[in-house]
């Protein structure tokens, strides 16, 4: 396939380095961040208290940068946050009309790529897609939705997995293999047949290693992983994101 | 487990990298990937079964259910649908008594559409069991089903089925240049490794998949980074309407892996992949004979040519997915994995291939730069532009008198590529394929090059017979199948696409749709991914730029773009002769 014109470099430092910025700072909407090196612009945001929206991030684990509602402009160009180095003058924009735009867009996308439903779904209120979609002030889903069909997984005990609400986020794939050593989950298919896999020989969870325990479990942004029989131990109405915004506890679920 | 599965899994030394190249033996053999294989590569390689099941799901021509013991596919591009491949495959499905992609009860025989299969110059083209079917005619349709249910084995078939001609109607300076093997190694050598990257800057050589970034450059920087090093041919020329790599590869091989070697030389690399298409599985038994000669002749292998440096090649083979041309894709995929592009930085010259530096160039880039060591950098510099050094193959197809290979100075308009090509009547032409630009008559003096119309080498004609949007829709359907998936633009904003398309064409879709388009078009472009999202609405845009007239006689007011009579035929809930509703849906 052919490429359009990638350059083969991060984008370069303006020429004219904004007054404010130190040796060890980039530029946020005008605000100096202060970053180490190795830090990607959302880990030098968050460190500094500044929200930059968000999915498939989590502090916890390394980027992916797949869901692209962390994107920013750098010069022109949009990159993910939440993958792209920081680098002393940068100069980033993120809460622009055209940036809170693409972000309310893609969340609109994920919602009608698969089946969710707010009002009766126990992760109402501890919900990241449902938090971003406050936050961006998401009014209706603006999409045709396609209504794909999605598999559930009700097969183990313990846990409970609804394809139709999973966001493609991987960071049960992550957790699994990084915090719980167990490699669970995988990602498999393509576009839009694109679907979240279970290692096992039935591909389902009852012979999988997962445990109710697994951080891979409780990390779900969303409520496509869940424990079983838990429903609204926490009532609705006093769940994280019902009074607060996400800006102001990001890390919550 | 059967013997012919070990004696497969055997023939792979067990390695994740080899799981693609070992999963296309197995669905070669068998039909599928059957569940004791899944079973036999987890228990004796070590891999997980979500590492397998991932690989299978993701390449087209690998799976789970049995396909026929004939597998045949038919090229579904923008072209094959031109020459008429739809009645084929209608014609071909009822005399073998199959449904379009479900295989045959007894197991005989499946028939399935197929992304481009590079062979637009003489479509309808197909593939049975991974060899090539060419200029498909009722008549040839009606003995390949002859031969199928008679259960013929390919080799008693006759040869001119599968006889792929490459003809050439325009030679500059490349495909005038042979060079005998190892002449460019040894002039590379006596340049020094220095001096052919200087050289290479001389030449002002881009590269020639599509994006046109300084060869020099790139092997400059993989040079400067800390080996080992790694070396891949992109040979996954998959772009819809291109095919002069297939000409290369058939007839140049010589070349290619000589301009393999000079990086290697260049830059220090000891390993090397060529990543053939899948679709063109059927020439690699020719690259494997010249990997053979040139290693007879100590062209490869511990000491290349008596440098003292090692270098060795290897075949890896794609399966059906058009985004491991993006080179980042194709190195994950050559890895043996999904062909998911990687976040870049960092770029592959600094981590590519198992996170070595690793130079990535197109077949004709390497095929260039073996005859640069040879003629030098004057030689070529000598033609093009001044941003657009040199010459580029052009693969012609579509509309014209005579499709086929020609190779250009950069720098020629398009209208002179349709003269030679014999073009009349000329509505719209497509530089690049899909993710290229679409241009219509009024543009027909621009030029081919970096500086006007870059391409990777597709040039698809269309005359005023053929109705632009379709076109467009045709496109469009391809990105949605070729989408990774990954990220969410392009996953899902391609499945929009489609839907507003295949609206438009059926007269339910409004100007409101069309203001949707645009935005969606524009997001794509601003946050995928890779090139695949960027690209993805470039056809149904040009087309709205190009052919508005075209679109808009379609459209209906906002409130009647939706259905709901059809919508519900089209889920199975209303039989279609239900009396439509008499009232306007809200």
């Amino acid at each position: 396939m052919s490429a359009p014109d990638t350059p083969m470099t991060t984008p370069e430092v303006s020429s004219a380095t904004p007054p404010l910025a130190k040796p060890d700072t980039f530029l946020l909407d005008g605000r100096a961040i202060p970053f180490t090196p190795g830090q990607t612009l959302m880990q030098a945001a968050q460190a500094a208290g500044v929200y930059i929206p968000h999915l498939c991030h989590h502090a916890d684990f390394d980027p992916i940068g797949s869901c692209k509602v962390c994107s920013v402009r750098i010069q022109g160009r949009t990159v993910a946050s939440c993958t792209m180095p920081a680098r002393a003058g940068l100069v980033v924009e993120s809460e622009t009309p055209e940036l809170h735009h693409d972000r309310q867009r893609l969340t609109q996308m994920l919602f009608v790529e698969g089946n969710h439903h707010c009002p009766f779904c126990e992760k109402s209120g501890a919900c990241h897609l449902q938090a971003v979609a406050y936050h961006l002030d998401m009014q209706d889903t603006h999409f045709v939705h396609t209504a794909p069909h999605h598999e559930v997984d009700a097969t183990h005990p313990d846990v409970w997995l609804d394809r139709s609400r999973c966001i493609l986020c991987e960071l049960c794939v992550r957790a699994s293999r990084e915090v719980d050593g167990k490699d669970v989950f995988a990602i498999g298919g393509r576009g839009a047949h694109t679907t979240l896999l279970v290692n096992s020989p039935s591909g389902q969870l009852h012979d999988s290693d997962v445990a109710v325990t697994d951080r891979a479990v409780h990390i779900c942004p969303v409520g496509a992983l869940m424990p079983k029989r838990q429903g609204f131990v926490i009532p609705i109405g006093q769940r994280p994101y019902d009074a607060a915004d996400i800006a102001q506890r990001p890390e919550d679920s | 487990m059967s013997a012919h599965l070990d004696d497969l899994l055997h023939h792979w030394p067990a390695s994740p990298q080899n799981l693609l190249q070992v999963l296309r033996a197995i669905q070669a053999r068998f039909g599928h990937i059957p569940p004791d294989a899944v079973e036999a590569l987890v228990q004796q390689w070590g891999l997980s079964y979500t590492a397998i099941r991932s690989v299978v799901s993701f390449y087209h021509f690998l799976s789970f259910e049995p396909r026929g013991r004939y597998t045949v596919y038919v090229s579904d591009s923008v072209t094959d649908r031109m020459l008429g491949n739809e009645a084929l495959i209608a014609q071909l499905c009822q005399r073998l008594g199959v449904a379009e992609g479900v295989t045959r009860p007894d197991g005989l025989v499946s028939v399935h559409r197929t992304a481009c299969t590079g062979l637009c110059d003489q479509g309808p083209a197909g593939l049975v069991n991974g060899r090539p079917l060419v200029t498909l005619t009722p008549r040839r349709i009606d003995e390949i089903a002859d031969l199928i249910l008679l259960e013929t084995p390919l080799d008693a078939w006759p040869a001119d089925f599968f006889a792929v001609h490459n003809p050439v109607w325009r030679h500059t300076l490349t495909l005038s240049h042979p060079i005998p093997p190892g002449a460019g190694i040894q002039a590379m050598r006596s340049r020094g490794a220095e001096g052919m990257i200087a050289t290479l800057q001389t030449a002002g050589l881009r590269g020639r998949g599509g994006a046109g970034f300084a060869t020099w450059q790139k092997w400059q920087a993989c040079r400067n980074a800390p080996g080992p090093r790694a070396i891949t041919c992109n040979a996954d020329e998959g772009e819809p309407g291109t095919f002069k790599d297939r000409m290369l590869l058939m007839q140049w091989a010589h070349e290619v892996f000589e301009g393999m070697t000079i990086a290697a030389l260049t830059v220090g690399a000891t390993q090397g992949f060529l990543y053939l298409r899948g679709e063109y599985e059927f020439i690699a038994p020719h690259l494997r004979d010249v990997l053979a000669q040139r290693r007879a002749q100590g062209l490869l292998g511990t000491n290349v040519a008596g440098s003292g440096q090692a270098f060795e090649i290897a075949l890896h083979l794609g399966a059906g997915a058009y985004v491991c041309g993006e080179e980042t894709a194709l190195i994950e995929s050559v890895e043996g994995k999904r062909g998911i592009p990687r976040t870049r930085p960092p770029f592959p010259v600094d981590r590519g291939y198992l996170g070595l530096p690793t130079v990535n160039n197109n077949v004709e880039t390497f095929v260039q730069v073996a005859q640069i060591a040879v003629h030098g950098g004057e030689w070529f510099a000598a033609h093009g532009t001044e941003k657009s050094r040199g010459t580029r193959i052009l693969s012609v197809s579509g509309d014209v008198a005579r499709p086929g290979l020609y190779e250009i100075p950069w720098g020629v308009t398009v209208a002179e590529v349709l003269q030679d090509a014999g073009a009349h009547d000329v509505q719209a032409v497509l530089v690049g394929g899909p993710s290229g630009k679409l241009i219509d008559a009024s543009q027909l003096q621009r030029q081919i090059s970096f500086e006007d119309l870059p391409t990777g080498g597709a040039f698809t004609v269309f005359n005023h017979s053929r109705d632009m949007l379709d076109v467009a829709r045709q496109y469009t359907h391809f990105f949605a199948h070729e989408s990774c998936g990954f990220c969410t633009p392009c996953r899902v904003g391609c499945v929009q696409l489609v839907d507003t398309a295949d609206r438009l064409m059926s007269g339910h879709a409004g100007p409101h749709d069309l203001e949707r388009l645009r935005d969606t078009g524009a997001l794509m472009q601003r946050l995928s991914h890779c090139g695949l999202g960027q690209t993805a609405a470039h056809p149904l845009l040009d087309v709205l730029a190009h052919f508005p007239e075209q679109v808009e006689r379609r459209l209906v007011p906002d409130l009647h773009a939706f259905d709901l009579d059809a919508a519900c035929v089209d889920m199975g809930h209303l039989p279609a002769h239900a009396p439509h509703r008499t009232d306007t849906p809200a």
